[in-house]
Parts: structure tokens; sequence; C-alpha cells
């Protein structure tokens, strides 16, 4: 387990938004005081009124740690306090108060061989360890599934393909692979071949979660053996 | 710190009467009959025919009960709010289980205890000052809303300890270790708070 790392809030400013389809928005912050993340780790967002009401949410880094800036991707949830207004108002040059990098746990950093199973939003910390992975030549010890409904409405789909990620739609076919989440097969296949991973990751909702945990105990994955990190919507 | 261009908030609606918005601590909302659920491990399958409770450490006789004799002890409920560094809080909760005070009478802590380490099934640990799991602050619980504790909140059993952050609350616990010193337990090494008080909002380490 690392050494924790004590962390302040600080502000960041945004020095790019992107905004890929109609949900998601990718946001480049260049945070003051800037300390080294981990793949997998997040940072907390404070958003303030004029009459110093605050709302915060976390978000996973996206960026691999050497990036001058820190990559966030955040998934527009209706209503949603925080993430409508990073999606809607936030424009370059906005001071954000930022806090990170948080966590320990759900953190990857080469030494294992590892599954990653993401959906949807949950994809984000994994493309953090793949661009760490692809950075230090050791992309053969990371095999990420990515699983979204649509392929416009999963982080990255691009680069995860391009990365040789496995994805699985379950509303529209890619390729010849009709629409479904991803088979125990599939999973078995990630799991074993080359040689049998030692860690497995899995990010998305609870829902997503549970099936991902389910799928990776069939494949054979010691359930001490898994990293759990869920968000989204309620359970 | 600087105003966010443009954000005027949204959320405080979601407490809009005055005794719901005082019963929030400071960076939460209100989740309604909502009730996340936030896991670091996979959920694990316990069996209650082999699942243990144990109170052991610095204690004059380590105990353990079992799923028969837990629910033989004089029962306690816990009704009010909980509350979860992820920032939601969930009010008018009720649990049901065993005082933490009844399990610590009958192991009798050793005048030096002074900290608990919460452990899990999974792994999982939590450290807390003894103080805070005493005085009726405590619960060892097994049913949510008159019904079993499900599996996702820590079901059959979990610790309650809702006048802090709700990773004090360790889930699915088993073993209670009275010790003389502080020792970070898993969130705690992973950044988080060694106490955890909304209150305070001791969420990561440097906080207050
Ligand atoms: C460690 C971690 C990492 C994360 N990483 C990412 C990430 O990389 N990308 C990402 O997009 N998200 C991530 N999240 C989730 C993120 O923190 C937020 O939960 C998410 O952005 C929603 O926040 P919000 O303020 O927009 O929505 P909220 O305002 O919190 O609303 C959440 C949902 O509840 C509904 N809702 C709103 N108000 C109410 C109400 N009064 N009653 C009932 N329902 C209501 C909304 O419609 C919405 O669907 C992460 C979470 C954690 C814990």
């Amino acid at each position: 387990m690392t050494a924790a790392v004590e962390t302040r809030w600080t502000t960041a400013r945004i020095a790019a938004v992107e905004r890929d389809g109609t949900r998601l928005v990718r946001l480049r912050l260049d945070v003051d005081g800037r300390q080294e993340h981990l793949p997998g780790q997040h940072y907390v967002v404070r958003l303030r009124a004029s009459d110093d009401y605050t709302a915060q949410r976390s978000y996973s880094t996206a960026s691999d740690p050497t990036d001058p800036l820190v990559e966030l991707m955040v998934e527009c949830l209706p209503d949603g306090e925080v993430s409508a207004h990073l999606h809607d108002v936030a424009e370059v040059g906005d001071v954000l108060e930022v806090r990170g990098p948080i966590g320990g746990w759900f953190t990857w950093t080469g030494d294992v061989t590892a599954v990653a199973i993401g959906g949807g939003a949950g994809v984000v910390p994994l493309v953090s360890m793949l661009r760490h992975a692809r950075r230090l030549g050791i992309a053969d010890r990371l095999r990420v599934v990515a699983v979204g409904r649509t392929l416009e409405e999963l982080p990255y789909a691009e680069e995860l393909i391009a990365a040789g990620a496995f994805v699985a739609l379950t509303r529209e076919n890619l390729g010849s692979r009709v629409a479904a989440p991803p088979y125990p097969e599939e999973v078995r296949d990630l799991v074993d071949l080359p040689t049998p991973a030692e860690r497995a990751y899995v990010c998305g909702s609870v829902g997503f979660a549970s099936f991902a945990q389910r799928v990776l105990g069939e494949a054979g994955m010691r359930a001490s053996e898994v990293r759990v990190e869920q968000f989204g919507a309620t359970g | 710190m600087p105003v966010t261009r443009g954000f005027t908030g949204k959320r405080r609606g979601a407490a809009a009467d005055q005794q719901r918005a005082e019963r929030l601590p400071p960076g939460q909302y209100d989740t309604g009959s909502d009730w996340p659920s936030l896991t670091a491990e996979a959920t694990p399958d316990v069996d209650v025919e082999r699942w243990s409770m144990r109170v052991d450490g610095l204690v004059e006789t380590p105990r353990s009960w079992s799923w028969r004799e837990i629910h033989d002890l004089p029962g306690s409920s816990y009704r009010g709010d909980i509350h979860c560094v992820t920032t939601w809080s969930k009010f008018d909760t009720t649990f049901t289980g065993v005082s933490v005070d009844t399990l610590l009478e009958a192991a009798g802590p050793l005048p030096e205890a002074a900290y608990v380490m919460a452990h899990s099934t999974t792994g999982y640990t939590t450290n807390l000052p003894l103080a805070d799991v005493t005085g009726g602050r405590a619960w060892v619980v097994w049913d949510f809303d008159g019904r079993p504790l499900s599996t996702d909140h820590g079901g059959p059993v979990r610790l309650l300890v809702p006048h802090l952050y709700f990773w004090k609350s360790a889930k699915w616990v088993t073993r209670l270790e009275l010790m003389a010193s502080d020792r970070p337990g898993f969130w705690e090494q992973n950044g988080y708070h060694d106490r955890g008080d909304p209150w305070l909002e001791q969420r990561y380490q440097g906080d207050p």
C-alpha cells in the first residue's frame, strides 16, 4: 500500500474544454501546486456560488501521470448539480477549486498483470492506466474491457479501441459483435490469456460493478484480488 | 477561495425546509430515499451459520458470539441520520442490532485500551477512538428499516457509528480489536481523515 500523501484544496484553471458527443465533457486542468497522481486516483472538484454555497464531487483522472495537465472526463447527468455545470457552463479560463490526487487503493502502477473492466464513465480511470502502460511500454500487463451503451456515449471510445481494449456495446452492434454486455467467455479469455491476470479492477455503477464482479468470479478471478470503484446512480 | 463563474447551485433546493437543511453537515446533500452503495472490495458472501463476531485485543476475556448468540443479547436500535464522505446524507434511518457497549461489557476492556480497529471478513479495517464507540454511540446492526440488512450495505452485519462518516461503519464486520495506540485502517492509510467527523468536515488527511 502506498504511503498516504496529504492533499489540500488548491485552484485549477481550465486550460481546455472539449465536448465529446452530447453528454461528455473533457476538461484539461492546470492545477496549482500539482502533485503527481497514480493511475486510478481521483480529484475532488468544488464549485462555489457567490453566496459561498458549495457543491463538490469526485472525478477520476484520465491523464497519464507525466501529463503536465490533469484531464477529467465528466458525464453530464440530467439535473446533475456539478456535472451539468461542468458540461454546460464551464469554459477555458474558469478557475475551479480542486483537491487531489486522492485514493490509494484503486490504483495500478504496472507492478502486476491486471484485467480492468469499466462501464460508462467508469472507463475514465482505466484510460489513465492505459496511457501509463503505453508510455512505459508495458501495455501487455493491462487488459481493458470497456462497456458502453453506444460508441457515442462511451468516453474515449476511439482511444480505447486503438489501444487494443476489448469494447462491448450493449445497445448497438460494433463490427461483427452483436449488441450485448460482455459474455463470460469473452472476459475469461482476457483473465486467462496469455498468462492469468493477478488482479482485477472494476469501475462503474453499482449494477455494473456487481455484474462485472460476477463475470470475473465465473472467470476464476479470486474475490480478494478484485478492486472495485463504484459511482453513478444509487444502489 | 474563488467563486465559480456561472455557478448558482441546485441541490440546496433538495433540503428546502429549514429543519432538514440544519441537519445537513457542511458539503453534504440530502439523498432522499436513495441509499448509494460504495465499496472498495468485491461484495462477500457471508454464511450466517459460520459467521461470528469477536471482541479481542486489550480485553480481560476475548469473547465471540455466533449469529444466534448475538441475537440473544439485549437489542438496541438507532434512529437518525447517516453521512457519507462522498457527500450524501440520509435522514431518519432505523438500524437494529446490539449496542457496542453490550459487547464491550462482556469482554471487559483493559484500562490501557484507547482505540478500536474494526475488521471485516473482506480484510477491510477502520480505526476509531474507543470513546467514539462507547456511551451509546455505536452499534453492531443487522436490520435496516425493519428488514435484514442487504449484502450491498454490509449485511448480514455491519458496524454503525452514525456520528462519523460512514466509512467508519465497517460493512461485514466480524471483529473489534481493542488497542492501546492508534493505527490507521484501510481508508485512513489511503488519504482519508483519521476520525471523520462530518460536522467538522474531516474528510481527508490535513482537514481540521
Ligand atoms: C471516486 C469517484 C470517481 C468518479 N469519477 C467520475 C468520472 O471520472 N466521471 C464522471 O462523470 N463521474 C465520476 N464520478 C461521479 C461524480 O462524482 C458525480 O457523482 C457525478 O458527476 C454526478 O454529480 P452531479 O452533481 O452532476 O449529480 P447530482 O446532483 O449529485 O445528481 C446525481 C443524480 O441524482 C439525480 N438527482 C439530482 N437531484 C436529485 C434529487 N433532489 N432527488 C433525487 N435525485 C436527484 C440527478 O438527476 C442525477 O441523475 C466519480 C465518483 C467517485 C466517487
